[in-house]
Formats: C-alpha cells, sequence, structure tokens
C-alpha cells in the first residue's frame, strides 16, 4: 500500500489567538505549532495501513519552510518521508489548497490517501472533498473505522452520521478523512525522533491559483458574559433546572 | 486542570535542539497520560506501577544514552537528562525506577561487562523483558560503601556470595541483580539472576518516602553464580562509584521536574485561592515564597543544562555532578515544601502532588551519596583535604 497523508501545521489547541492590526491575519509570533490533531489520526491510520499490508507513508504538507519541523513530527510517528509544498502562507481558500495537494497527488500514484477531518484553525472541512473532485477518486469523510482489502482493492469505512453509524464500502485508490475515535495516535518513540532527523523532506514549488475567498475581517468572540447565583440550597433546584431547560437550553 | 507547560523564565528551550525538545515533550506528554491519572492511587497503596514498564521501553526510555547497537535510543545526555526531569515531574519514583535499570544496571553491563554479558542483557532491559537492580549499600554500609561487608569467595567454576543489601530499588521486582562485593579484598561487580538458590530479595514496607518504588533488602546465603557472572572489568569500588555518577546526574535533572510540578501547582493554586477577599498570590509573604522557587528553578536549569552539555563533550567531572545533585535536591526539597505550606491544609491531601513530591525528595536527598556526603566531595575538590573521616 502506497499511502499518502495530507497534514497541516496549525496552533496548538491551548494558544492564545491573537489578531493582527491588519484584522485580515493572525500574529504568528510565540504560537507553538501542532500537527493539527486530525491529522494525527490520519498519520496513525497509515501507519496501521502499511503495518498490516506493507508500503510506505508519504507525508504532504502544504506550508512555509517553518513547517518542517512540524513534518519531522509527523515522520517521528513513524513517516518514511515528506514533500513540503512550499507557501508562505496557507491560502484563505480552501480550493486553492485542494488544488495544489492534488497536483502533487497525481504523481505519486497512492492507495489511499488520508486527511483529518477538518484542520482546528480554519476549520473549513474543504480540503479532502474538493481534492477528491479534482482526483475523481471516492471520498469518505468524517471516518472512526477503516478496514482495507488490497487484493481485491476495496475497503469499507464506518461513519458517524446523525444518531449512529454508517458502514460504506468504496474501490481503491480512494481518500478517506479521519475523525476523531478512528484511533489512538502514538507517541513520538526516542528511536523514531532519532530516525526521523535521517528521512527526507522533499520541497516542492506549489502552484498556487489565486484565492476566491478572501478574509475579510476576524473578530474575537464575544466576552463571555458573568455566571449568575440562582440561589442557595435545596430550594434552588427547581429554578437552576428551569434555567438550564429554558435559558441555556442544554437539558 | 490547565495543562503543564514547563517553567522556563531565562527562554533555556532557545538552548534545546529541535530533537532535545521533541524527546521532553513526548515524554512529558507520556506522563500526563499514563503516570498522572494513576500515580496517587500507587502511591498510597505503596505499589509502583509495573504495568508502566512496557510503556517506558516502547518510548525507548530505558538506557536511552547507551548504544543503538545494544537495543537502546543512542540519544544525547541532555536529551536523557530532560526524560528524567519530565518522569520525575510525574513521581520520583517513576524517575528511580528508570534512573536504577538504566543508569545503575545496564550502564555497568554496558561500561564494565563482557560482550557476551552486554549482547544479552542489554537488549532485554532496553526493551523492559527485565527488570534490574543494583546492590551497593549495606545496613551498617551506606555513606560508607568501601566497608562492605559482603563477600565472594571463588568455587572452581562459581562464586559464592554472601552479605546483606539494604535499601535496594526494585530489588523484589527484579530479574538481575548487580552486586558489588569484596573478592579477595577488592570490590567486584557480581550478575546474580532472580531465583538462584541463596538469594532472596524481601520488600521494604511502610514507608513514608517513595511509596510508589519498590524498595528491598538483597539477602546472600551462600549464593552459586557461575564466575562467567562476574563483570569482567569492574576492579575496585571506583567501577560502582561510576555508576553512581551516572545516575546522580540523572537526579540533578529529575529534581528539577519535581520542583516544576510543586511550584505549577503551587502558583496556580495562590492565584485562584480567595482569603481576606484577595488571591493570596496578592500576599507579598506569598509572592516571595514563589520568586524564590522559580529563581532556584531556573538556577537548577542552567546547572543541569551545563552539566549536560559537559557531559556530551566528554569533560564531566563527578564533583560536578556531586555539585548539582546536592544543589538541585536540595533546592527541590525546599520548594516542594514551600508549596505544601502555600496549599494550606489542601497541601497534605492526595488531589494535590506537593506534599508527595516533598516525601519523595526526602529519600532523594539521601540515597546516591546524601547531601552531606556531596558537600564533602565538593569541599575535598576545592580544599584539597578530604574531610569524609
Ligand atoms: C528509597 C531509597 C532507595 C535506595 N536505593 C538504593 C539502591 O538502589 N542501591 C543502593 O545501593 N542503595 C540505595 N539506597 C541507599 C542510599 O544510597 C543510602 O541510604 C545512602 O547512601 C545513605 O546511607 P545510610 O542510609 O546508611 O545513611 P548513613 O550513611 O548512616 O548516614 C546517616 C547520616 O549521617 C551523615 N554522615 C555519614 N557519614 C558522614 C560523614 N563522614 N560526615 C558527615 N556526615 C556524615 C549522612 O549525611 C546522613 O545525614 C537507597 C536509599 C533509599 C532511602
Amino acid at each position: 500500500m502506497n499511502v499518502a497523508v495530507c497534514m497541516k501545521r496549525t496552533p496548538d489547541t491551548t494558544a492564545k489567538i491573537q489578531i493582527a492590526s491588519d484584522q485580515t491575519s493572525l500574529v504568528e509570533e510565540g504560537i507553538n505549532w501542532i500537527i493539527n490533531p486530525y491529522d494525527e489520526f490520519a498519520i496513525e491510520e497509515g501507519l496501521r495501513v502499511v503495518e498490516k499490508h506493507g508500503g510506505e507513508v508519504t507525508l504532504i504538507c502544504l506550508g512555509p519552510a517553518e513547517a518542517e519541523k512540524t513534518i519531522r513530527e509527523g515522520l517521528a510517528m513513524g513517516a518514511h518521508k515528506a514533500i513540503r509544498l512550499d507557501a508562505a502562507q496557507v491560502p484563505a481558500d480552501p480550493r486553492v489548497t485542494a488544488r495544489a495537494l492534488a497536483e502533487v497527488l497525481k504523481e505519486g500514484n497512492y492507495d489511499l490517501i488520508l486527511f483529518g477531518k477538518q484542520a482546528i484553525d480554519d476549520d473549513h472541512a474543504q480540503v479532502a472533498s474538493l481534492v477528491a473532485t479534482e482526483l475523481n477518486l471516492p471520498c469518505v469523510n468524517v471516518v472512526v473505522k477503516l478496514e482495507l482489502d488490497p487484493e481485491n482493492g476495496r475497503g469499507t469505512a464506518e461513519r458517524e452520521i446523525e444518531g449512529g453509524h454508517e458502514r460504506v464500502s468504496f474501490p481503491l485508490p480512494a481518500i478517506i478523512s479521519a475523525q476523531r475515535g478512528l484511533n489512538e495516535p502514538r507517541y513520538r518513540s526516542l528511536k523514531g525522533i532519532m530516525a526521523a532527523k535521517k528521512k527526507p523532506i522533499e520541497v516542492k514549488t506549489a502552484s498556487l491559483e489565486d484565492s476566491q475567498l478572501a478574509v475579510l475581517k476576524y473578530a474575537y468572540p464575544p466576552a463571555k458574559k458573568p455566571g449568575r447565583i440562582v440561589g442557595e440550597g435545596k430550594e434552588a433546584v427547581p429554578e437552576l433546572v428551569r434555567l438550564l431547560r429554558e435559558e441555556a437550553k442544554v437539558l | 486542570m490547565k495543562k503543564f507547560e514547563g517553567a522556563d523564565y531565562f527562554n533555556l528551550d532557545a538552548e534545546l535542539s529541535e530533537d532535545e525538545k521533541m524527546i521532553r515533550d513526548s515524554v512529558r506528554s507520556w506522563v500526563d497520560e499514563n503516570v498522572l491519572p494513576i500515580i496517587e492511587e500507587h502511591y498510597q497503596r505503596g505499589e509502583f506501577p509495573i504495568q508502566l514498564v512496557p510503556q517506558m521501553a516502547e518510548l525507548g526510555l530505558l538506557g536511552a544514552n547507551l548504544p543503538e547497537k545494544y537495543g537502546c535510543a543512542g540519544i544525547n545526555n541532555v536529551a536523557y537528562g530532560l526524560i528524567m526531569q519530565e518522569l520525575e515531574r510525574g513521581d520520583s519514583g517513576i524517575r528511580s525506577f528508570a534512573s536504577v535499570q538504566g543508569a545503575l544496571v545496564m550502564y555497568p553491563i554496558f561500561a564494565y561487562g563482557s560482550e557476551a554479558q552486554r549482547q544479552y542483557w542489554l537488549p532485554r532491559l532496553a526493551r523492559g523483558e527485565a527488570i534490574g537492580c543494583f546492590g551497593l549499600t549495606e545496613p551498617d554500609y551506606g555513606s560508607n560503601p568501601g566497608g562492605m561487608q559482603t563477600r565472594a569467595v571463588k568455587d572452581g567454576n562459581h562464586y559464592i556470595l554472601n552479605g546483606t543489601k539494604m535499601w535496594i530499588t526494585n530489588g523484589t521486582i527484579a530479574d538481575v541483580a548487580v552486586v558489588w562485593a569484596k573478592l579477595d579484598g577488592v570490590v567486584r561487580g557480581f550478575l546474580v539472576e532472580k531465583g538462584t538458590p541463596g538469594f532472596s530479595a524481601p520488600e521494604i514496607k511502610n514507608k513514608h518516602s517513595l511509596r510508589a518504588s519498590v524498595t528491598s533488602e538483597l539477602v546472600f546465603e551462600d549464593c552459586r553464580i557461575p564466575a562467567e557472572n562476574m563483570l569482567p572489568e569492574a576492579h575496585g569500588l571506583k567501577a560502582p562509584l561510576s555508576c553512581l555518577t551516572q545516575a546522580r546526574y540523572g537526579i540533578a535533572w529529575g529534581a528539577i521536574g519535581s520542583a516544576m510540578a510543586c511550584y505549577d501547582e503551587a502558583l496556580n493554586y495562590a492565584k485562584m485561592r480567595i482569603q481576606f477577599d484577595k488571591p493570596i498570590a496578592s500576599f507579598q509573604l506569598v509572592q516571595q515564597k514563589l520568586v524564590y522557587m522559580i529563581t532556584e528553578i531556573t538556577k537548577m536549569q542552567l546547572m543541569a543544562l551545563r552539566l549536560g552539555r559537559l557531559k556530551d563533550q566528554g569533560q564531566l567531572k563527578f564533583t560536578q555532578v556531586s555539585m548539582a545533585k546536592r544543589n538541585n535536591v536540595f533546592h527541590a526539597l525546599q520548594i516542594a515544601r514551600l508549596a505544601r505550606d502555600i496549599l494550606g491544609g489542601n497541601g497534605i491531601i492526595a488531589e494535590y502532588q506537593a506534599m508527595r513530591h516533598m516525601c519523595n525528595l526526602e529519600s532523594v536527598i539521601t540515597y546516591e551519596g546524601t547531601h552531606d556526603i556531596h558537600t564533602l566531595i565538593v569541599g575535598e575538590d576545592i580544599t584539597g583535604i578530604p574531610a569524609f573521616n
């Protein structure tokens, strides 16, 4: 199995996001970058697939040179090699990213292409589907279980849908986007980290078209309203329940 | 609870390489997810969480600075130190396990063993399939190990061991003990396997400290071991002392982990806890304690990092290790006590870690050379006058 995993570097989930003075970009200084957590599930799944069926995992990341640090994290997990599509910035328009990725994916002859279901920074959740359209491949999104039968060139995937799960069958090659629950990503072992230093990261120029989307403005979420004390002791319970049901609508 | 991020007041992260940081961060998340959720319960029960050993092995933490050809990770000493720091941020007992396995069992086999002993034991110990212990201290010879009473006598193709070792970490759970004994008056090292007739390792119970670690007695009564179980290259007390230098090096780093855990907990608590209508962090006396903590942590970090770079350049002196072990453990213990104090009554219960670290550090300041013995080691080095007896 020749597996590709597309990974994005995103700010750490605990990072404090600061909007730049132009209001259309974010301050990158001081941010701790990580592998987009959903992409980490995708990498783990790719590794499990080749551990079971043989083959190699290639990471593909569109981003600036600094992203190589994050790519090494994926190589430390056990991916065999990586391609970085050089771009000073990740395009605001997911279609531009998808087309650039599709361009290199075409050349790789991959049996399976894995993505995270979305990036936790821009939350577009479009790239896997757009790449599938570009490459004319079947695409299964939000996958929590994956089984492959390379001999017969097919796979089955279980995906989360409203109120339950759906199992689908598809021919290979295919595109899969990973949801939390698909697996438990491994720790980077010391051997993996040492080996990652020697693994190749090939740099290619990204063919980026013009974006059709433009960010007009970033804004912070509205400040949280202060809490309210409904009452004290047992007597307060009915009122609390009423408010939770009618106002907060969480019950 | 907010995720632990370490304390780095002087931006020492900038002095670490990418792989050193990656190794530290990987061990840090392993500790967050696998040690912290279970450690209190094991500590209270007085049990070493032995189920963590295969995971530590899988990560490559055992004997990590030894060469790859023996199944080890072959990382540098700074990265090794960072591992010890992160493990001890979890619990000194976990770090003690790794220290003993790596620095006191794998290291002597690597440094003083035959090639056959290395080939046989090192990969097994690295994979965690075998656990080791190191028997130097005796009931009547602690700070003065040169006086040891344990004897080995040659008998054909065997050695016969007699004597008792005391306070031996991992003793009861060990598959192999590195035992130091005198043969014709010279200290030599022997590998004694679990189950050898005449060898027993009863556990020392009822400890107030290092409760999540196994501490044992090793008893040898006419214990016959094959002659090839002697470490051929270890002659004299300097062999076990050189192992202690390795382990003390790790302790100098480990103490930073305990100290950071306590500082982090005390700082967060001080900002949240309201007394006299204000967070207690707003009182000068509390700030003074917190400032002492972060200042000492920063000094500990500088010392450990420099020590690591010297070790990687092959320029380390054992007296420098003594100074760092002495300083770092002493201040870690002070920091733990102050953190316990800032936490008030909450400081004595298991929901908070400070007191567990504090109790652990009472062992750490004693083992691997007591605080005062390290004073005398450095004292002799700078004055040229030994003051041991
Ligand atoms: C939890 C734990 C785990 C341990 N694990 C191991 C292990 O795995 N392997 C092993 O071999 N040992 C181990 N030890 C033993 C440890 O190294 C000894 O306890 C330590 O060396 C001190 O020896 P002692 O307890 O006999 O104290 P002593 O040597 O009796 O010291 C008692 C006090 O006297 C002071 N003192 C002694 N001599 C002098 C002097 N000349 N001048 C001034 N003050 C002096 C000491 O500083 C100390 O304050 C462990 C100990 C503990 C508590």
